[in-house]
This record gives C-alpha cells, structure tokens and sequence, in this order.
C-alpha cells in the first residue's frame, strides 16, 4: 500500500514538475517575442468589431461594464456594443433600453435560455468581421481590444485571440489567493499560445474573427461552459488560438468559499464534459499541444491536485490526531512541560518533501513571472501564501465533486451560479 | 481545415531530460541526507560505546573501594536523544532499511550494557535509583504509542528514573533472552519495573502510585534538562532511554 502510494506521488509530480519546467524552456525560448504595447500604437487598419454583452440580473455592473466599452480607444463607428438581456428577473432590461443610443449600443432581450443562447442571438445580428463577448461582471483596459485586434494583423492565420484576466480589486485573502491563481494563469495563457495549446477563450473578451463562426458554427451549450468548447472545436479544426498578454479585463471574483465553490465546480464540471465530448482529440499529433499536452496535463492537474491536497490534509489530520491522543494521554501540565528543541537532524529528508518543494518553487516562479507580465514589476506578497494554502485545502472539494457530477451528469446551471453569486 | 503548428518533439524531450535530472537530484539529496544522518547515528553510538566501556573498566577497577568514592552523574544524554534520532529515522528513512535496523540493534545493546551496569553500582552502593524496562512493537500498537508518551513524561518529571525501550519484535538475541528472562508477555506494551512485569498500559498515576518511591528521585524544582526534544512526528516507539546517572569515577586517593 505504502509503494503504491508513493509511486502514484512520485508519477503525479513528475508530470507536475515536467509541464512547469515546459512553461519555463517556453518562457526562456520565447520571451523576447511578448509584445508589450506602447501606449501611442496605432493599427494599421481598424475593422468592425462587435461586442456582446449577454446579461442575467446585471443591474449593479451592466453599466459600468458598458461604459468601459464606450471608453476603449477605438473608431466609435467601427465598434458595436450589443447588450442581450435573458430573460433576467430584474430591471437590467430597463437599464440596458436606456443605455441603448440607436447606433453603436443596442439592447435585445429574449426569453432565458442560458449564455450561448444570448451570444448566438448576437451572433445572427452581428455583421462585423470581428466578434467579442464581455461578461456583465467584468470591464476592459482602454487599450485592450487595439492590443488585441494586433495579433490579428500580424498573423492573418490567427483566428481568436484571449485577453489577460486581472482580479478586480480584491477585497478578501480568498480574492487575494484568486489574484494570484490569475496572476500565474497569464503566463501559462501566453506559453500556450506561444505552443499552440490554448483550450479556453474566456468569456471575458476574447476576440474571434467572424469566420470562426461562419465556418464552425454557433456557440453551443456546452455544460454551461460554451468558452472552453469554442475553443476545443477551433482546435479541432486547426484555428489558431493566441494571448494577448497586455489586453486587460477586471473581472469581480467570488468573495465567499461557496461562490468561488460554485463557479470552479462549473468549470471543472465543464471541462471534465467538454473532454469527453473531444475525446477523440487526445494524443492525436494532427491536433497539436492541445492534444499532447494541454489536455493530458489538464487531468493529470485534477488528478494530481486531489491526490497530492487530500495527502496534505490526511498528514495535518493524523499530527493533530497525535497531538490530541499525547495530550489524552499525558495531560495539558505535562504535555506543555515537555522539551521542545528545534534540531535539524528532525528535518526530513524524505524524497518527497524535496519533489515537493522543488513544486511549489515553480509554482512561486510561475506566479512571479505572471505578475511581471500583468504588473510589469516582480512583487513577491503574502497573497501567494493564500493561494498556495487556501487552494490545496479546498480545490480538491470542488474536484471531486466535478468529477462526481460529471459521472452522474449533474449540471451546474450558469443563471443559478449568477444568482448564487449576486447574494 | 486548417494545421497546426507542428509539436516540438526536441522540446519535449529536452524537458523531459531536464525533468528527469531535478528528479534524480531530488532523490539523491534526500539520499545523501540521510546518509549523513546514518552517520551521525553511526558517531553518537560510537561515542556511547566509549563511554560505557570507560565506566565498565572503571568500576571494575574500583570494585574494591567504597561506594562514596563513586558518584553518579550523568553519563551520556546522547543515549536519550538517540533513542529519539533512531525512532525519527525509522520513519524517515524506513523501518526496514538496513542501516537504521543495525544502528537499532546496536542501540539496544547499549541500553542492556548500561542496565547492567548501572544495576550493579545500584545494588553494591545501595542508591535510590528505578529501572524501567519497556517492551513495545511498532506495528498495530497504538497503546505502545501512548505508552511511550508516559514514559517520556515520566523521565522529565524523573530525571533520574531510567528508562530502557526495546523493540519486542527486533532480532537479536539478547532482547529475546532479557523477553525470556522477566518472562515478557506478547500483550504489549509490557514494562518491567524493578523485575516484575506489567503488561498493557499504564498511565502516569497507575506508575507512579504503584510506585511511591519515585517520588524519591523527583526532579530538583527547577530541573536541568539536557535531552532533547521527543516530540517529533514519530509515533511509534517514542521513546525512552533516561538520562543515565552514571558513574564517572573520582581519582582515587590511594593512601600510602
């Protein structure tokens, strides 16, 4: 029991450590070609873009996140906004009526039928060459859809393009630990495009050109997870997915255990759904890093993750359960008059414990390198200390719980999720 | 349809080189490490010998003489703490590496060694000093665990109560001839005080009320204490060596 343990710990942080030594030869390989953007960069042409903005009970961020569209430096007549209400209970409908101005805002609302409905609604109106969604909850950099809209010009075969997703001002350790988690997810995001292993364009302003969806299709259900299966089926066809390091989105994240709970759930839940629906994807070379690598280490990452969480939670369990039973034992006066000496022969020497630091070394590497990309500066905070502690305590929770509901097929609907996170 | 940018095989390759080299490098620290630590076991026992041996001969050589010439003092803490680096080390390292296994039974052997010994002073000087002899296994005993936490509550409060832990289940013959000698039940944990046997556990106040004269031997109020800490993970045998009054003989003065 025992070796088998130790061999599943030994093969999951292999992988672990290999995918984060991958990202790190792709940084050191490719470094010099992230583009950070002065500010004065102009284009050298400025196609149509659209933005939809599908909405359910949105009212207390719809219209800031509408304004900072209105406020992106770009051609006002070349940038629609579309606000899609679906079916919400509240008066974003009303709202969004206000905020339409006849040219480049416009309100549509429709019955509720979840978020690819309200992007495929706005997909049939749409006539523009380029096609965006923004969440209600998040909002843009000024710059960020130049930015974008750049990669499409230097590289006509680029077909979408992802934004990097920043914390909007976290308030709580648990958005501090997010910061972080999204922090390192830019770099990871950019080494991926860099590969070509891109497998979510997020919900928050990625931009596609409209040829994706002329040749692929409208977006589809996809569990509730329409940003990962979009990106799945360009892959599927060989369209090429990019990051925008420099393209900025504030997003508000959970602010609770339970929220944040809620929304990984979905996500996990989606991808979990989203690769067995893309099966067929898996280690076939013609699909490239998503299919070798991006795929495979997604798993592995929700496999390891639990195993390697649940291991640490079971030995803080079991040094609790020993200290509880010598206490029983010996009593409180005694316990506390025992002596306690720090000597370094009682550090372990396990292998394990080196593999495990050797981990979250490149874990911290990650994080600091995403920070550079994001904040421009390497800032080493106590908000990676919360990550690295609140997320291995309550990941594999939602992990497991993904892969349960995956199993039984137990959705987690995305208006329940925006209720949930609204209250 | 549209291709993909080709895989970069050489890449993967070179990653999983690099990899496999931080891997092998974690493991080979790890295995340097507790190398050295075997090692160290290796010098205290080493060191422990000496001792033992120096005082044997000296008692030998001054068997003839009276008690008042032999005072007790502490003879070597190292003991103590080495009962605690070697429980340490077998859940470190492992309980089956051979090392750890030898370096245990070569302890043991120091423990009997210094038993006796003391022992003999004990009885020809007629010192106030108990003998715990403590009998444990490391599997499926989770009263051995407990046991062992009395014990070292024990050897604080006591510092000159000895306490001696043998493995039940470690082979080597003189385990199994002091197992045969005090008659040792396989219902662990056992402690021998004294020479009479008790088996299962025992709490702090079951001992010390079976023995009021412990209380004899009670630690100054502020006692000096030199051990180290037994407080590590390890559960298992946690244990017990006291701090060994031993003798360090004064020069003799010979009168002409």
């Amino acid at each position: 029991m025992d070796s088998l343990y130790t061999s599943i710990f030994y093969v999951f942080s292999f992988i672990s450590v290999y995918v984060q030594i991958f990202f790190l030869v792709t940084f050191l390989e490719k470094k010099r070609h992230i583009i950070k953007h002065p500010d004065n960069f102009e284009l050298l042409s400025y196609p149509t873009v659209t933005i939809a903005v599908p909405c359910y009970n949105e009212k207390d961020t719809i219209t800031k996140t509408v304004e900072s569209l209105l406020a992106l430096d770009y051609p006002k007549d070349k940038m629609t906004i579309f606000l899609i209400d679906d079916g919400s209970k509240d008066n974003t409908w009303e709202l969004i009526q206000k905020l339409d101005n006849g040219t480049n805002v416009r309100a549509f609302h429709k019955e509720n039928g979840g978020k690819h409905t309200a992007l495929n609604l706005a997909l049939e109106k749409n006539t523009s060459e380029f096609f965006g969604c923004l969440d209600a909850d998040s909002f843009v950099h000024p710059q960020a859809l130049k930015r974008i809209l750049s990669y499409f010009e230097k590289d006509p075969k680029t077909m979408a393009v992802a934004p990097s997703i920043v914390v909007y001002n976290p308030k709580n350790i648990l958005q501090s630990a997010q910061k972080v988690e999204y922090d390192m997810a830019i770099y990871t995001k950019k080494m991926l495009g860099f590969m070509g292993g891109i497998h979510v364009t997020p919900g928050p302003f990625s931009i596609f050109r409209r040829k994706v969806f002329d040749d692929l299709g409208n977006y589809h259900k996809a569990h509730n997870t329409e940003d990962q299966e979009i990106a799945l089926r360009m892959q599927e066809h060989g369209y090429k997915i990019d990051h925008c390091p420099d393209a900025y989105v504030y997003t508000n994240t959970p602010n609770s255990v339970v929220k944040l709970y809620r929304q990984r759930l979905r996500w996990i839940y989606g991808f979990i759904k989203n690769l067995i629906d893309y099966r067929r994807l898996l280690f076939r070379k013609k699909h490239g890093a998503v299919a070798m690598f991006t795929l495979p280490s997604g798993i592995i990452s929700i496999l390891g993750v639990i195993f390697l969480s649940t291991t640490i939670v079971i030995n803080i369990f079991k040094f609790v359960k020993t200290k509880i039973i010598q206490i029983h034992t010996i009593g409180f006066s005694n316990f506390f008059n025992l002596n306690y000496k720090f000597e370094w022969f009682f550090v372990s020497t396990k292998v394990a414990l080196f593999l495990s630091i050797i981990l979250y070394i490149l874990v911290i590497v990650s994080v600091l390198i995403g920070r550079k990309m994001s904040e421009g500066k390497v800032t080493f905070s106590i908000s990676i200390l919360y990550f690295i502690i609140i997320y291995s305590v309550i990941a594999p929770f939602w992990m497991i719980r993904a892969i349960y509901n995956a199993i039984f097929s137990k959705e987690s609907s995305w208006t329940f999720e925006r209720r949930v996170m609204k209250n | 349809m549209y291709q993909h940018e080709p895989n970069d095989w050489k890449k993967y390759v070179i990653v999983l080189f690099i990899t496999s080299t931080i891997f092998i490098g974690g493991i080979w620290l790890s295995n340097y490490l507790s190398n050295k630590k075997i090692d160290q076991l290796k010098n205290i026992e080493s060191n422990i010998s000496v001792d033992l041996m120096s005082s044997e001969t000296q008692f030998s050589l001054l068997e003839e003489l009276s008690c008042k010439d032999v005072s007790t003092t502490v003879l070597s803490s190292e003991l103590n703490s080495l009962a605690d680096k070697i429980t340490f080390s077998e859940n470190n390292i492992g309980n089956d590496d051979t090392n750890v296994v030898s370096l245990k039974k070569y302890y043991s052997l120091l423990e009997i060694k210094d038993y006796l010994l003391m022992k003999k002073i004990t009885d020809r000087c007629g010192q106030k000093s108990i003998f715990i002899l403590y009998f444990y296994k490391n599997d499926k005993c989770d009263d051995c665990t407990k046991q062992g936490y009395v014990l070292t509550t024990l050897r604080e409060k006591y510092p000159n109560l000895r306490v001696y832990s043998f493995d039940y289940n470690l082979d080597i013959s003189s385990i199994k001839a002091m197992v045969s000698i005090y008659k040792v039940p396989d219902n662990l944990p056992a402690i021998v005080i004294n020479g009479k046997v008790y088996s299962g556990f025992k709490t702090v106040e079951d001992i010390e009320k079976t023995f009021p004269e412990l209380e004899s031997i009670k630690a100054p109020v502020t006692p000096v204490k030199t051990k180290t800490s037994t407080t590590t993970k390890s559960t298992k045998i946690t244990t017990p060596v006291v701090e060994p009054t031993t003798t360090v003989v004064e020069p003799v003065k010979t009168s002409n």
